[in-house]
């Protein structure tokens, strides 16, 4: 990618005996909503830290806008970071704390006030700026943190968790404007977070990252129906993998043998793979019916085991005849779902096979 | 059940002893010491309390004032000295390995379980005209003189004709040497306790914005550890102001201070109302202190320690 502001080159990072991250590399183009997305202690904020520069690579090196910066102290790279406690100084008022960067490189007091009451307008705090933190909810703490990021105007922008210490309503409401300020501000941001809804409805594109490696890039749509491995398709939303060989491939189609279901048929996307792979299939793509539903679908016949109502849909947790758990979500379209649908119904599992993925990792 | 917090029985048996402790130990002798500042000396074992401020006129002549201010200036160069030494050993403690703080403690507290006196004195061997560290400079001078013999250049005696041993001891930097030694940990500690609660990430976001190390730590650190620096000073200095074994092993005659004078009143000079008045106009001053600070701290939006 010739127009990456940051490119990460064969990064590796042990502390001690631990590799916190395993030979990364990846671009990410300018003005991206870029997201690391994994459980904690996979290494994500271990590599933003190393953007940042609080954290020196043991290996390979990070180009920022055409720059290696091995070697450049943080106070030196034109990147800024939102910190998940914020880090908002509690001895200075707002705007002393969003002029703070601005004050340390020397910039005149009359540009400070201007560019900080800027940024400030940009996260919607205007009316706050002679407020002492301790007199700010979360909320506003955390723009008073993005604010005082932007106001240095830098190439890369980086969130470490920005939401997970607010409340659900709030986080809902922050994503949204997180999304809407990047598009704004037209600055690339790289934001950490451990929760794939977040990751999924803000980022251009996401990284998912696994013990250190990254396990797969690509845009939330691509992630979540055409995830490359295990991993990721486990990881992102939920899905049911059954396990099995495979049987023969011809077409653009290849038959998986799975214990105590049969061959089932999955669509064939590049070359065959062979031996031990896995049938991965969403639960909201699995339907339900009393009767032998007709047609292609791949149908198998079990029982539902349990339900968990969530008011716009049901989990169905099913378990086959041969034994296998599965789960079905069903959108409660009707209000009489749950009379139609009890524990210990017989039911039919059908399936489009164009909504199976074949994953060999 | 009702919780031993709002059970009022439980609540004045528990406040009892220290209660006690207070009253007896403090709050007396204290009163009785206050109320023979306005006595007068009658003869050589009888005291009569006429309530005269004679005592507190006499304490405020020249010469009291001026031992009482130099004991303020040595106690303060002293203060800022420990303040100076302890914040980097307190910033390091709180940096250093998890596994090596509690021993890099206890090498802070250590000195602290060994009797006053025997360290005073031990100051004494280390100060003295043939003490240890005139021995150190006798063996460097030694040393460098050989090295400008070895050279040819001895017959010009570029360092003196012989080693002259450094008056260390007996004089006001011997002093404030003492209260440094006997103060630090008092400073130390609650550097280090309001160090070590400091997020480390206020460090980290300054560094981000761009300043450098020496900004961070002048407009970040600081400021943010001032309860821990005025609890140390605090904590050096009304001590250091009262002290009198000090500049009495390792003054002299002419490093005295107030804490001396007072000993002498109670003791040589068997004059305890103004030995007592003496005492309480040094108290008066720290409470003054004392009251300077709490209103500084509540201007200053709460941050007291």
């Amino acid at each position: 990618m010739t127009d990456a502001i940051i490119s990460i080159r064969n990064i590796t990072k042990r502390f001690g005996q631990v590799v916190a991250v395993d030979n990364i590399s990846f671009d990410i183009p300018t003005n991206e909503f870029f997201a690391l997305l994994g459980p904690s202690g996979c290494g994500k904020t271990t590599l933003l830290r190393m953007i940042s520069g609080l954290e020196n690579p043991t290996e390979g090196a990070i180009i920022l806008d055409g720059v290696d910066t091995t070697g450049i102290p943080p106070n030196r790279r034109p990147v800024n970071m939102v910190f998940q406690s914020y880090a908002v100084f509690p001895h200075m008022n707002v705007l002393e704390n969003v002029g703070y960067g601005l004050k340390v490189v020397g910039t005149p007091k009359s540009e400070i006030e201007t560019r900080a009451r800027d940024a400030l307008q940009k996260v919607q705090l205007p009316e706050l700026a002679e407020r002492m933190p301790d007199q700010l909810s979360g909320g506003q703490r955390q723009r008073v943190a993005l604010a005082r990021a932007l106001v240095k105007e830098p190439k890369v922008l980086l969130l470490d968790e920005p939401l997970s210490a607010l409340d659900a309503k709030l986080r809902e409401q922050m994503r949204l404007e997180l999304a809407n300020l990047q598009a704004s501000v037209g600055i690339t941001f790289i934001i950490v977070t451990h929760d794939q809804d977040e990751a999924l409805s803000m980022a251009d594109r996401i990284a998912v990252m696994d013990s250190g490696r990254v396990s797969q890039i690509a845009t939330p749509e691509e992630l979540y129906e055409s995830p490359k491995t295990r991993f990721v398709a486990d990881f992102i939303g939920k899905v049911n993998l059954l396990d099995g060989t495979v049987g023969s491939a011809g077409g653009k189609q290849i038959t998986i043998n799975v214990d105590g279901v049969g061959q089932l048929k999955v669509p064939l996307e590049g070359d065959a793979p062979s031996g031990e792979v896995a049938v991965a299939i969403r639960p909201e793509k699995l339907k339900l019916s009393s009767r032998k539903p007709a047609g292609d679908d791949v149908k198998i016949q079990g029982k539902v085991v349990n339900l968990a109502y969530y008011g716009n849909a049901s989990h169905v947790f099913l378990e086959t005849d041969s034994g296998l758990p599965m789960t079905a979500n069903v959108q409660n379209d009707t209000r009489d779902f749950e009379g139609a649908i009890d524990v210990g119904d017989k039911t039919w599992i059908s399936w489009r096979p164009d909504d199976a993925l074949v994953l060999t990792e | 059940m009702e919780s031993w917090k709002t059970n009022r029985f439980v609540f004045w048996v528990m406040s009892l002893p220290g209660t006690f402790w207070l009253l007896v130990f403090f709050l007396v002798p204290m009163s009785l010491v206050w109320i023979m500042s306005f006595g007068e000396k009658t003869g050589i074992l009888t005291i009569d309390i006429t309530w005269t401020l004679e005592n507190y006129i006499r304490s405020t002549e020249t010469v009291y004032l001026e031992i009482i201010w130099k004991s303020v200036w040595v106690s303060a160069l002293a203060t800022i000295a420990c303040l100076l030494i302890a914040y980097p050993i307190a910033f390091a403690i709180s940096f250093a390995p998890n596994r090596w703080k509690p021993w890099l403690l206890l090498a802070v507290i250590l000195p602290f379980w060994i009797n006053l006196l025997i360290r005073t004195y031990a100051l004494i061997a280390v100060f003295r005209t043939r003490g240890f560290v005139n021995f150190s400079l006798e063996w460097l001078w030694d040393g460098a003189n050989s090295i400008l013999n070895f050279v040819g250049l001895g017959q010009f005696q570029l360092l003196g004709e012989r080693f002259e041993a450094l008056p260390l001891l007996y004089n006001n930097g011997a002093v404030i040497a003492g209260i440094v030694y006997v103060f630090m940990p008092f400073m130390v500690l609650p550097l280090y306790a309001n160090i070590e609660k400091l997020d480390k990430s206020y460090l980290e976001a300054s560094l981000d914005l761009g300043a450098s190390h020496v900004r961070t730590f002048w407009s970040i650190v600081v400021p943010l550890t001032m309860p821990g620096i005025i609890s140390g000073i605090i904590l050096v200095f009304i001590p250091a102001l009262g002290s009198f074994l000090i500049p009495d092993l390792l003054g002299g005659t002419n490093a005295q201070m107030i804490g001396n004078v007072i000993e002498r009143q109670f003791k040589a000079a068997n004059d305890w109302p103004f030995g007592s008045a003496l005492s309480f106009l040094l108290m008066y001053a720290t409470f003054g202190a004392l009251a300077l600070r709490a209103v500084l701290s509540r201007e200053g939006g709460g941050m007291n320690a």
